[in-house]
């Protein structure tokens, strides 16, 4: 069965983000006030699998071993049936 | 002067780096010799020294020094740290570093978003590394730094003090945001270090400062 599968990945809460402050910035500069700017990357692939639970733990590993830094990096698997 | 001429130093070359050959100029100004070493070798065995050059390896998608991390040659560096050789990691080769845990923490984008490019006054913060022995404690240098992702960032600071790993600080201000203004660690043991700034950018007066030069003299006893 083919899985799609997409991967959220942001800077943990709490962590200066350079690029979302200067985003918040230019924004003021076009006089949108907003706050809490947030950026994040998205991966998105398809995998083929036997169940979700292999797909699960396949991406999972994938985060830890490659996509994200656990260190700074929180991130969300979010997986379908194609 | 100790005599480098057996002295076998190994560049690491992936796809997107761009210091090694500045960096295989100044390992034979000082009569060593300089070897690349490709992403896919394993077999380091000949090698004395290994450095990981600067550039933007894998273009730094998904992050500074992420994808350089899963290459075979990772693993043989690892293995040639944990014999205790000497590995210096500069700029991107010491977010590679990070990326593979062989120092504390990581380098993540600067405060400020911009790369920043110019000459800073450091201080050397520990002489027990083969990198900076030949330095006085507390000494002050000049070295170029050129990068985006340069700010250090650990979660274990206190312990990164306490265990004498901090090699290099920013001297005058903090220009990425940088915790302690802290731009060089080592490891526990001291073989492995990892600097932003570019010592093989100062090796001859040519280039404003010959304060980097000793980085490369004294890799081996």
């Amino acid at each position: 069965m083919n899985y799609n599968v997409e991967v959220k990945i942001s800077l943990k809460k709490g962590m200066l983000s350079p690029e979302a402050s200067t985003i918040e910035k230019a924004l003021a500069l076009l006089n949108y006030e907003v706050k809490n700017t947030q950026t994040m990357n998205i991966i998105k692939f398809t995998i083929d699998a036997e169940n979700e639970d292999i797909v699960n733990k396949n991406v999972d590993e994938m985060c830890q071993k490659l996509l994200c830094n656990p260190v700074i990096h929180d991130y969300e698997i979010t997986i379908s049936e194609e | 002067m100790t005599d480098l001429t057996d002295v076998n130093v190994g560049i690491t070359r992936f796809p997107g780096t761009n210091c090694d050959r500045d960096i295989a100029y100044a390992v034979d100004l000082v009569g060593a010799n300089s070897h690349y070493v490709y992403w896919n070798e394993t077999d380091l065995s000949k090698m004395d020294v290994i450095i990981i050059a600067g550039g933007f390896s894998y273009g730094d998608y998904l992050r500074a020094g992420a994808i350089a991390s899963i290459t075979p040659i990772i693993d043989a560096i690892k293995q040639f740290a944990k014999e205790g050789k000497p590995v210096l990691g500069i700029c991107n080769g010491a977010q590679i570093l990070g990326e593979i845990d062989l120092v504390p923490g990581l380098f993540i984008e600067n405060e400020n978003a911009r790369f920043i490019c110019e000459s800073r006054k450091l201080k050397i913060n520990t002489t027990r590394t083969p990198f900076t022995k030949l330095y006085d404690k507390n000494q002050i240098v000049e070295m170029p730094i050129a990068h985006k992702e340069g700010r250090y960032y650990t979660e274990d600071l206190d312990s990164v003090i306490d265990n004498d790993q901090v090699v290099l600080t920013f001297e005058d201000g903090n220009p990425n945001g940088s915790m302690n203004g802290i731009t060089g660690v080592c490891n526990i043991e001291g073989n492995v270090v990892a600097v932003m700034p570019h010592p093989e950018r100062a090796a001859e007066d040519l280039l404003r400062s010959h304060d980097g030069l000793n980085f490369f003299k004294s890799f081996i006893d």
